[in-house]
């Protein structure tokens, strides 16, 4: 009996978020852990979209925008607590997400780049000008989500980097499980399907229109709550986190590492958001590399790393 | 009563009549074929059926109510189902994944229970997958259940086919040439699985170009030639038919045949 591809996943997850700490030099490694966790679960999200449904978004950025601004102004404009501006991001994303999806996901073809790389450009342009909200590209400042404090008041103290490795390590695992619970679920192997052949998803019964929109709605949430995050570990966000780049960005990681599976997703993101911290010398020249290793992978390992490797390993034992 | 009846169905592309005021009837149980030669409209006529193609002319019934123009996945749900000609496999999921695909309408899940992947989420895919399980091992696809459905045979994705066709239990299926580029003991396998999903209840209109599968297993053939229908009977009828003959042959066909003979004589 084969082990479930879902445990093994979780498990490999798992071990790897609690051995990686052991052969951290310093505090400051605990911070890119948190960020490849926090850019993971936006990644996860497109592994959803991408990955499973076959629909390319090129403005997944635009919720994580949202996302991040909610954390930054319901709690100082409306009294919401942070917890449930995180819950207030996500509803909007996905409200926001339904409309525009849902008279474009009735065509076939790209129109979903294309519409959401509108979308995502939208999203930042408002709040860069919408400044009497935002403040603009200067950036705004995000209250503390609280938790650190209360795990404190009960003896269990960490640092700021300790306590977002820990908290987005547990929310990107949670992000995982329910994306592979998915997989294998009748809405999951009915995104599979249209993603193969969508004519013979629709002779089977498939409402392939809802269903993409389903997708794209959960992967919407995904990216936001991945902006929260981000915001509110970083105490502070500039519209940039909606940016054209960044949406760019996620794409490439979810490709980079094998949009086909979540895992193979969140090892592109370890390495697209550990990469440029090891080679800062090389900063001017990011964009070039993220172009160069998107053109690479496309050309030698159209799955993407992680499916490639372990293909070339089960190769050998046949 | 008819189960399936096509009522003066006809199709123009670019101002040329694909298909051209075509009837007639399908009645639960029977195998039906459509024939013709390459280019004859029968796979339109199929894709305009099936609801792929919305009808330029006439009427498409099922049950005695109006379907045309429905989307295929509400003509699913009324138990029409169908295979393509040129194979429509789902290439990155598993044979077994395939046949489950199939049962998507039987499921009715919610998303938030298979995100959550709450109990009656896994009920419903363990149910599917044995379900699944016995569907390939009718269609003797037992041993690949768990292979990449891309690693498989034409013959062996044609049965796939089928078989993702048949989850649905459909009350009439539409088989688009599925002996085509089958062997002689894949076609027979796909001989005999047609007679037993046909003796099961299950109505069945085929196009298929095999003349000895067709003439075999039909209880009724429709001929198409240039989007019209020249002839329509049982096998040994329609087999005579001078019009049907020049349709395939054309007009010499007679003279041909006689010559033929000579060489093999010679």
């Amino acid at each position: 009996m084969r082990l479930s591809p879902k445990l093994v996943s979780l498990s490999v997850l798992a071990l790897l978020a609690l051995v990686a700490p052991m052969f951290f030099p310093s505090g400051f490694y605990y911070r890119i852990g948190a960020l490849i966790f926090i850019n993971g679960l936006a990644v996860t999200g497109l592994v959803i979209l991408i990955g499973y449904a076959g629909q390319i978004s090129l403005g997944h950025a635009g919720f994580a925008g949202i996302g991040a601004y909610a954390c930054a102004l319901a709690p100082v404009h409306l009294g919401l607590p942070p917890a449930l501006a995180v819950v207030l991001g996500a509803a909007l994303s996905a409200g926001l997400a339904w409309v525009v999806g849902r008279p474009i996901l009735k065509l076939q073809g790209y129109y979903l780049a294309v519409a959401t790389l509108g979308l995502g450009i939208l999203i930042s342009m408002v709040l860069t000008n919408e400044s009497q909200w935002t403040r603009g590209p200067d950036g705004i400042s995000v209250p503390d989500l609280g938790l650190r404090g209360v795990l404190a008041d009960m003896g269990w103290r960490l640092t700021a980097g300790q306590f977002w490795y820990w908290f987005s390590a547990l929310v990107l695992f949670i992000g995982a499980w329910l994306a592979l619970n998915l997989h294998d679920s009748p809405t999951g192997r009915a995104l599979r399907a249209l993603h193969g052949s969508e004519v013979a998803a629709r002779t089977v019964g498939v409402d392939v229109a809802r269903l993409k929109l389903n997708a794209f709605v959960i992967s919407a949430v995904y990216a936001s709550v991945s902006g929260s995050l981000l915001a509110m570990m970083n105490r502070f966000v500039t519209p940039e986190i909606a940016g054209f780049m960044h949406s760019v960005e996620m794409v490439v990681m979810a490709v980079l590492g094998g949009v086909g599976s979540v895992l193979g997703a969140i090892f592109g993101a370890a390495i697209l958001t550990a990469l440029p911290q090891a080679l800062t010398m090389f900063h001017e020249y990011e964009k070039l590399l993220l172009g160069a290793v998107m053109i690479l992978v496309m050309i030698f390992l159209r799955e993407g790393l992680l499916p490639s490797i372990l293909r070339r390993f089960r190769g050998k034992e046949e | 009563m008819s189960l399936l009846q096509v009522e003066g169905v006809g199709i123009a592309f670019g101002g040329i009549k694909a298909v051209d005021d075509v009837s007639f009837a399908v009645k639960p149980g029977e195998i039906v074929s459509v024939i013709g030669p390459n280019g004859a409209g029968k796979t339109t006529l199929f894709n305009m059926i099936s609801g792929i193609y919305l009808p330029g002319a006439g009427r498409v019934m099922l049950d005695g109510q109006d379907v045309t123009g429905l989307a295929p996945h509400r003509l699913a749900e009324r138990g029409l189902s169908r295979t393509f000609q040129n194979l429509q496999i789902f290439q990155a999921m598993s044979v077994l994944d395939n046949a489950m695909a199939g049962h998507h309408l039987r499921e009715r899940s919610s998303v938030l229970a298979d995100l959550l992947g709450l109990p009656a989420s896994r009920r419903r895919t363990r149910a599917t997958r044995a379900s699944a399980l016995q569907l390939l091992e009718r269609v003797g696809l037992t041993r690949a259940a768990f292979r990449e459905a891309s690693a498989l045979s034409y013959g062996a994705l044609k049965r796939l086919e089928i078989a993702r066709a048949l989850a649905l239990e459909p009350r009439i299926l539409l088989l688009d040439e599925p002996a085509a580029g089958c062997n002689a003991v894949e076609t027979e396998e796909i001989d005999r699985l047609i007679a037993e999903i046909a003796a099961a209840g299950t109505a069945i209109l085929l196009v298929e170009h095999d003349m000895k599968l067709v003439m075999r297993i039909s209880g009724h053939i429709v001929v198409l030639d240039h989007g019209v229908k020249i002839a329509e009977g049982d096998p040994a009828k329609v087999s005579r038919d001078p019009k049907v003959i020049a349709a395939y042959l054309g007009t010499d066909a007679a003279a041909a045949s006689r010559e033929e003979g000579a060489d093999a004589d010679g």
